[in-house]
């Protein structure tokens, strides 16, 4: 659904994503992972038509809306229902799509809240409920659990298993390596920019190509 | 009003010129604000969301013109109305429409320079939502001033101090013509070179005893909002 082309990202002399080619296609979620700063969330927002490239490309069907959760979402200064209501179409059944959302994502009854006064993990699930209010076909989502505690992660997976089930495409970035294995059906492994790895969930943890996923998931440090 | 009355004597016995001098002064700044606000406002978020060549002198020609001399102002507009002047046939000179006038000049930069660093703040923070929301130019201006109308009543109440405490722009274009476009200002200015200080300082404690309550009326109703909209 998406296909990145020797897609090249640089900031000055720093090149943030290298080179990279990988395809995004219609299934289970794709996992990113890889270690801190390797590029995941620039290419999210790359997927998202949110970064300029330097060079290559990125191709996604015209047809298919795109949404994404942001590692640290903001929350408009409004009521929950608000900040859901702000992302829905014109002409919506609104009140009742934001109920459906709301309830969706466990957030039923906090609708009248002033969002910004929610918890962390609330809030997560209100960015997640606003996304959604798109009806994207893609969902990107940085880091969805990279602050929460153990319920609110599995809250957030549950959501995310859910809406995969619906037939959105989900695409995430983690650097939590059982989430990994909870969610992806196929895994890319990322490090300084580069795709060092792309392979099924089950290939992947079960029998890694390259080194670097070999280190990575003994849980060595990579640099 | 006669300056052997102090000021207490005139607010208690409910003296009509008196109220006639407050209503005035009041109707004056606040519409100036209003329209100040309805300028202001918008040009302020679109300076802040927009990149152009000169955009940070008008930034630096805007913050300079907050400290604009209130003579200065009531000066060129007294020449833009004046009876030879361009706009001269709408006889305004000597108006309270024309206080209004040269204290919208006065307020304007304030609240457009306010609402400029207000605005910006938002949207670095909003941006990446927005963007991904794909929100247009216009709904982003619009959102970000909704969004911000809390902080954003604080530029309405520097403007509005800025308009209730001047007496040079409304003097020159006014004139002070008793019952007519005489304020609290420009009677304090009046009765201190009459030498009737006991009446301006009355007059004096009253202005301020109203900026005052308008500011606790401004903070309660931006409390209470914050509270509701977080
Ligand atoms: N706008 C930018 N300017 C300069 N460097 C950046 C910019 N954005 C990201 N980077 C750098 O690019 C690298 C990858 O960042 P990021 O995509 O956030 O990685 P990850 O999400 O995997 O932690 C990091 O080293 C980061 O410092
Ligand atoms: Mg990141």
């Amino acid at each position: 659904m998406i296909i990145f082309t020797d897609a090249t990202v640089a900031a000055g002399k720093v090149t943030i994503l290298d080179q990279v080619s990988v395809a995004f296609a219609a299934g289970p979620p794709t996992v990113l992972i890889g270690p801190n700063g390797a590029g995941k969330t620039t290419m999210l927002r790359a997927a998202m038509g949110l970064v300029k490239l330097n060079s290559g490309a990125i191709s996604c069907l015209s047809s298919a809306r795109r949404a994404i959760v942001f590692q640290r979402p903001v929350m408009l200064r409004r009521s929950a229902a608000a900040n859901i209501d702000y992302a829905l179409a014109r002409g919506e059944a609104r009140t009742q799509r934001i109920e459906e959302l709301l309830n969706l994502v466990g957030l039923a009854g906090f609708g009248d809240r002033p969002a910004r006064r929610l918890s962390g993990g609330e809030q997560q699930r209100l960015a997640l409920a606003r996304a959604l209010a798109r009806d994207p076909a893609i969902l990107f989502l940085d880091e969805p659990s990279a602050s929460l505690d153990p319920a609110s992660t599995k809250a957030i997976e549950d959501i995310i298993r859910a809406v995969s089930a619906r037939g959105v495409k989900v695409v995430l970035s983690t650097h939590d390596l059982g989430q990994a294995k909870r969610l992806a059906g196929d895994v890319v492994l990322l490090h300084r920019g580069r795709v060092i790895e792309h392979a099924p969930a089950s290939e992947f943890f079960a029998e890694p190509k390259t080194d670097q996923a070999l280190r990575f998931m003994a849980g060595e440090l990579l640099v | 009003m006669t300056g052997d009355t102090s000021a207490l004597q005139l607010v208690l016995t409910g003296d009509p010129g008196l109220y006639a001098i407050v209503w005035l002064s009041l109707l004056v700044s606040l519409s100036a604000v209003a329209c100040a606000a309805v300028i202001g406002v918008p040009l302020g978020a679109l300076i802040a969301l927009t990149r152009f060549p000169g955009r940070e002198a008008i930034i630096v020609v805007l913050n300079a013109l907050m400290g604009l001399p209130p003579v200065v102002a009531g000066l060129a507009i007294y020449l833009l109305l004046s009876r030879s002047g361009p706009l001269g046939s709408w006889g305004l000179l000597f108006t309270p429409a024309a206080m209004i006038i040269a204290q919208t000049v006065l307020v304007t930069p304030i609240i457009a320079a306010l609402t400029r660093q207000t605005v910006e703040d938002l949207w670095l923070e909003y941006r990446d939502e927005l963007a991904a929301l794909d929100v247009g130019p216009i709904g982003r201006i619009a959102t970000l001033i909704w969004d911000a109308r809390f902080s954003l009543v604080t530029a309405l109440l520097a403007g509005f101090g800025r308009a209730a405490a001047e007496v040079g722009a409304i003097m020159v274009v006014g004139g002070n013509i008793n019952n007519f476009t005489r304020t609290m200002t420009t009677s304090i200015a009046l009765e201190t070179s009459k030498g009737d200080l006991p009446l301006a300082i009355g007059l004096g404690i009253i202005l301020i005893m109203i900026i005052v309550m308008i500011n606790a009326l401004a903070w309660t109703a931006r409390r209470a909002g914050e509270r509701y909209a977080g």
